[in-house]
């Protein structure tokens, strides 16, 4: 069974089907990027999935469960135990410091470590930043804040919409690299980006085009941070 | 680390880090705890503060003998029933018809001292007589006889027994009586002179007590002094006790309504900052939900918050209220107020509820919010 399975998805505002038809299927511990041009529902996708919205029609099976069919509290638990979310905008609580925006997520799942908060910190190299407040941190910084919270937990999938979107190379390259721990260390990664070179270290890249799931490139060589050449070709396509 | 140490330790961040826009909220409550606690303690007050003032309209309480005069030592047995410090004169009167260049006066015996607490409003032309052998006359009198302030006046009584031969006393006149009243009437003379004059001794006829107390506890030391003592009958001059008891319910019903009316409209702004405080923190609430957060733990996040905030704000305004109330006292009743303790927790309870109930309802309707939309934003 795999950890991860869409059926045949709609999401539908209106007219406009932000979804259409999408159907997927994640393995655990695979690491997946999803692609694809703004407003191509790529968001849309990756809020169901991380049970902040629910299909118009279609199943969602998470560990087994359908999560479309769960009520708002259920999916808060669900999203507790089972996600960690990374955003584009970083989201962190701006009062608190970066070691307590950690417990914070500790807090909600069962008990807040402070011990076990530093470690995440440490792994993300932030150990000596950790009573700071957001404000007094850099944006790559936070972001990492934002790896460190989501980690946290042991969550069966981490899902990032465009982690990167805010960041520089230097920094980028930075959180790149935390996902290639985490995904050594049997975590589940799905990431939404619009960076080809952070989409190409995926073992997948799936490309969504007006609510369709419109390609899916596997990166044969996966071995770590390999380029494919089908990114070549992707990336023409999306300049044009 | 236990999860309400974690709890403890957000609540507190979120007062301290965030302090501009707390103080802001800090504000009024504390302002609104402040005029509260302020009015009410006045309003408690009030009744002691009028008390004192009703005190110089005069005796609100009438002595007389139950079956003809009574002695000295029942009128001392009567006033150990009205606390000390509650009674602010009282004066024993004894009536009776001397003569002044062979015309009939009533004189009237008394302890000046009493007499002068009991009857603040009397105005003397010179002095109140301050020992014996000195004597104030009333105004009519002093008119009629045409007597001033510094005359010797010889006053003679005729006793029953012996007709023929008066009693006389010469006493220096130190003031001239003006009440308004049947007091200018009269002559008043201590009661020593007044033994003298008689060659009895003193008994009373009436005696005028002013007592700071309302009405309803006048009347309970009434009764106390009529059980205990037998001989002495204790009313009250309905005509003060009365108008004391409308005017003070009345001062009180209006402290009462600008107290209701700005608990009303503190609970309004108290609400309207903490629904502008919550509503500037959706995203919070948003991303606190996305990272799993139930309803319920929200709620209570954010209600420790404000509750806490209305304990500060309380504690504020019990401080200032007093400072408030002390100010209005000094001002409109030139004297100290006396603060009720018991105020101060309440107070402080007080704004914690209304400062909870008040932020309820917005933080309530923020746990609607859809952590996929506001986290969206920007
Ligand atoms: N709440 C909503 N109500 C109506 N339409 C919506 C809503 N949310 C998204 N949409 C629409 O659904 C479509 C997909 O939106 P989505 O946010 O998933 O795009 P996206 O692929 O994430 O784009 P981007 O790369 O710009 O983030 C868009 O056309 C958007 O306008
Ligand atoms: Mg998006």
């Amino acid at each position: 069974m795999s950890l991860l399975e869409l059926k045949h998805i709609y999401k539908i505002y209106g007219e406009l089907h932000a979804l259409d038809d999408v159907s997927l299927k994640v393995e655990k511990g695979e690491w997946v990027s999803i692609m694809g041009p703004s407003g191509s529902g790529k968001s849309t996708m990756m809020n169901i999935i991380g049970c902040m919205d629910k299909p118009t029609k279609g199943e969602v099976l998470l560990d087994g469960v359908d999560i479309a069919k769960e009520s708002a509290r259920n999916l808060t638990a669900i999203r507790r135990d089972k996600i960690g979310l990374i955003f584009q905008q970083f989201h962190l609580v701006n009062y608190l410091t970066a070691v307590e925006n950690v417990m914070l997520a500790q807090y909600y799942h069962s008990m807040p470590d402070e011990k076990e908060a530093m470690e995440a910190l440490d792994r993300v190299g932030l150990a000596d930043r950790a009573k700071h407040l957001p404000s007094q941190l850099s944006g790559g910084e936070q972001q990492r804040v934002c790896v460190a919270r989501a980690l946290i937990n042991y969550p069966e999938i981490i899902l990032a919409d465009e982690p990167t979107g805010n960041l520089d190379e230097a920094n980028e390259e930075i959180v790149v690299d935390l996902f290639h721990k985490l995904h050594n260390e049997g975590t589940t990664l799905i990431v939404v980006t619009h960076d080809p070179e952070v989409a190409e270290v995926a073992q997948r890249t799936l490309v969504l085009r007006s609510g369709k799931l419109h390609k899916e490139i596997v990166n044969q060589n996966f071995t770590g941070k390999i380029h494919f050449e089908d990114m070549d070709t992707f990336r023409k396509e999306e300049t044009q | 680390m236990k999860k309400r140490s974690m709890y403890f330790r957000m609540i507190t961040a979120s007062l301290l880090r965030r302090r501009s826009r707390m103080l802001v909220a800090l504000l009024s409550i504390a302002i609104g705890a402040t005029v509260l606690s302020g009015l009410v303690t006045i309003y408690y007050d009030v009744p002691r503060q009028m008390g004192a003032q009703f005190r110089n309209y005069g005796a609100n309480m009438i002595l007389t003998g139950s079956d003809g005069r009574f002695t000295a030592s029942d009128m001392e047995r009567s006033l150990k029933e009205i606390p000390m410090e509650e009674l602010v004169g009282a004066a024993p009167y004894r009536y009776e018809n001397v003569r002044i260049h062979e015309q009939p006066v009533v004189g009237a015996a008394t302890d000046m001292t009493g007499a002068k607490a009991a009857s603040p409003f009397w105005r003397v032309e010179g002095e109140w007589p301050a020992s014996d052998g000195q004597i104030m006359v009333g105004a009519n009198v002093a008119e009629s006889f045409r007597l001033k302030t510094g005359d010797l006046l010889t006053v003679s009584y005729t006793p029953e027994e012996h007709v023929e031969t008066d009693n006389t006393i010469d006493l220096t006149i130190t003031g001239i009586l003006d009440t308004g009243g049947s007091e200018e009437d009269f002559v008043y003379l201590t009661l020593a002179d007044m033994e003298k004059l008689t060659g009895e001794v003193s008994a009373f006829d009436v005696a005028e007590l002013s007592v700071s107390a309302q009405s309803d506890v006048l009347s309970r030391y009434a009764e106390k002094i009529g059980e205990a003592v037998p001989a002495v009958g204790a009313h009250l001059v309905k005509r003060v006790t009365a108008s004391e008891t409308t005017v003070l319910s009345k001062l009180q019903a209006l402290v009462l309504l600008v107290t209701i009316v700005v608990l009303a409209l503190t609970m309004i702004c108290v609400a309207t900052t903490m629904t502008a405080v919550v509503a500037e923190r959706r995203k919070e609430i948003g991303l606190r939900k996305a990272i799993g957060a139930s309803d319920r733990s929200i709620i209570g996040e954010f209600l420790g918050e404000s509750m806490l905030l209305g304990c500060i704000g309380g504690v504020l305004g019990a401080g200032l209220g007093y400072v408030f109330a002390q100010q209005v006292s000094l001002r409109v009743f030139s004297s100290e107020i006396r603060f009720q303790l018991l105020l101060i927790p309440a107070t402080i309870l007080v704004s914690v509820l209304v400062t909870g109930l008040s932020s309820l309802l917005p933080i309530r309707s923020a746990t609607d919010v859809d952590p996929a939309l506001v986290l969206k934003g920007e």
